[in-house]
């Protein structure tokens, strides 16, 4: 959350309805610049809702985005991505016809125009990225492979160094540690933390263990409203928080029963 | 390097044709590797891009009809109307016809012509997000729409017949074999840039990016790619490309006509590619010549058996070999990975 400063990202009071289903219900959020943000909830809760209404695949009925002090309610989705928001879809969107160094390659050009893209080679810089991500996500030794050869954690590596390499200021990670194993996560919970401060970050996880190695601000989203803010350590105390969850839990089991 | 060889190697065997083949298969070979031409537009834009289009005849026959008119004009008497227009009763050219008296204005309008209508067209359907089947109908509707106007308006474009009858071109009469072997190389030198242009552009950041648009717009547009642009520029390329090799059959028959264009040459142009492998330049041109080889052929020999035997040996391409011929030669050096990529896509 912001005090004082604009923020880099403010969602103000943005209804998003689905045939009358209110995904989003009047929800305000702010992000500062190089802050890292953790949003939970339960399914259908928005989560995935609020990160397509800012990157624009899903444009509010109400309510507006703002970016770097720009409405996007206008902006076209590639343009809202030059502009420095980058997301990682929650099924991993990595280029499968590509090379694993070219999908970085890609993700990591500064000019994304098709003119620009005629003109052989990358940059020096874009090189660097690439390599310096590479090396991040330690996929260097397999660069030729087809991305489409990688097994499903790989993949998710793969595209979280997309988001990086795109080096965009705000990056939406929506559960990047799924299918992964323990010690895959706790490497991907070590890499978002280390891009704090350079890039903005809101991640979406249910994992709380997960969330917990994130050490960040954690917001509970419930029924397309938020319902609390604070740390792991509160949120896990908050007895609105446990009964929206135990909520759900006793009713599953009671279906299940 | 060794594609380098390889390359150099071919185009040399090519060059030396005129002195190891007769004069009527020179002339199919001339014939066959203008089409060529154009299916290397087609590989691009639908192998790579993923745009299935069934109207490459339309772009074909622009370029086309733009030499032919200035062939028509050059070849007409004093009177300066061509032929087929005093048999319509005109008695004046049409404005439109009047600047392809000009060499530079036919030549240019050969590239020009199918690019300008392959811009507005690609323009205005991928602005609006229409993509796959939808597009290849589009593509179609305006291919008959097209032969039906060419014959609809005979006085002017010479109808159903085409414009035919040429003597000669840019001073050097048609019938003379040294005419018919210069066109020759002219044709293999066309092709063998054409295919380094289309190499280029295949393999540059442009090419990885239209290869990933083939697979997810979607994706590609939220990496901060607009897809538009990207397959506007490959859509006009291929047209370009067919319309250079309209103008280049045009010259090798000495005809154009709606019957060289219409929708069912279209379609087999489209199988060209899909025979020879459409993921490889190398097969867009194999596919064109066997093909077309096989064609003249079975239809000399069984004339009425040639669309069940292309029908045919499409189906079986496209479900046992979707590589295409290209494919098959190349799927042994490959097996071992193809075997991961299987064990991966299961996972």
């Amino acid at each position: 959350m912001t005090d004082g400063v604009a923020p880099l990202l403010s969602v103000e009071h943005v209804t998003v309805s689905f045939d009358g289903f209110r995904a989003l219900d009047d929800l305000s959020f702010a992000l500062a610049a190089g802050a890292v943000h953790v949003l939970v909830g339960p399914n259908g809760a928005g989560k995935s809702t609020l990160l397509d209404t800012i990157i624009g695949r899903v444009r509010p009925a109400s309510g507006r985005v703002v970016f770097k002090g720009e409405d996007l309610a206008r902006v076209p989705e590639y343009a809202i991505v030059r502009r420095g928001i980058c997301r990682k879809f929650q099924t991993p969107g990595v280029l499968d016809a590509l090379t694993i160094e070219e999908n970085l390659r890609v993700a990591a050009a500064r000019n994304r125009s098709a003119w620009h893209a005629l003109r052989m080679g990358a940059s020096p810089s874009e090189r660097a990225r690439t390599d310096e991500v590479l090396a991040i996500i330690g996929l260097g030794d397999r660069r030729n492979s087809l991305a489409a050869e990688l097994a499903h954690g790989m993949r998710q590596w793969l595209e979280i160094g997309m988001v990086v390499a795109s080096d965009a200021d705000l990056l939406l990670l929506d559960e990047p540690a799924a299918g992964m194993t323990h010690q895959e996560a706790e490497a991907t919970a070590r890499l978002v933390r280390s891009l704090a401060g350079r890039h903005a970050v809101i991640v979406i996880d249910h994992d709380m263990d997960f969330v917990e190695q994130l050490a960040a601000p954690v917001s509970v989203l419930c029924m397309g409203r938020m319902l609390a803010h604070g740390s792991v350590a509160e949120i896990r105390a908050n007895p609105e928080v446990a009964a929206v969850y135990l909520g759900r839990a006793r009713e599953a089991g009671v279906a299940g029963a | 390097m060794r594609t380098r060889i390889v390359f150099a190697t071919v185009l040399a065997v090519a060059a030396f044709a005129p002195l190891y083949l007769p004069p009527y298969e020179l002339s199919l070979l001339a014939r066959f590797l203008a089409f060529a031409v154009l299916a290397l537009g087609i590989s691009l834009i639908w192998g790579t891009g993923g745009i299935l289009s069934l109207g490459q005849g339309v772009f074909f026959g622009l370029g086309g009809y733009a030499i032919a008119m200035h062939l028509k004009l050059a070849g007409a008497d004093a009177g300066g109307l061509p032929d087929f227009m005093q048999w319509s009763g005109l008695d004046t050219l049409p404005w439109w016809w009047a600047p392809f008296r000009s060499p530079a204005v036919a030549l240019a309008a050969v590239v020009l012509v199918p690019g300008a209508v392959a811009a507005a067209l690609s323009y205005l359907v991928f602005r609006r997000r229409v993509t796959g089947s939808y597009f290849a109908i589009i593509t179609q509707a305006l291919t008959l729409a097209a032969a039906t106007f060419i014959i609809s308006q005979q006085q002017f474009t010479g109808g159903f017949n085409g414009l035919t009858g040429f003597t000669s071109a840019f001073g050097f009469l048609l019938a003379d074999s040294r005419t018919q072997v210069g066109l020759y190389w002219i044709t293999l030198a066309v092709l063998a840039l054409a295919f380094v242009a289309t190499r280029t552009l295949q393999t540059s950041a442009f090419g990885k990016v239209l290869l990933a648009i083939r697979d997810g717009e979607n994706r590609v547009r939220f990496l901060g790619y607009d897809p538009l642009p990207f397959k506007v520029i490959a859509f006009v390329f291929a047209g370009v490309l067919a319309g250079i090799s309209g103008a280049l059959v045009t010259l090798d028959l000495g005809v154009i006509s709606p019957a060289m264009f219409g929708v069912v040459p279209s379609i087999e142009m489209v199988i060209w590619v899909a025979i020879g492998g459409r993921r490889s330049l190398v097969g867009a041109i194999v596919g064109t010549l066997v093909v077309n080889f096989g064609k003249d052929f079975v239809s000399s020999a069984f004339p009425e058996l040639w669309l069940y035997v292309v029908g045919a040996v499409f189906v079986l391409v496209v479900t046992i070999a979707p590589q295409g011929l290209v494919g098959l030669v190349t799927l042994r050096r490959r097996l071992p990975r193809a075997g991961v990529r299987t064990a991966a896509a299961l996972e």
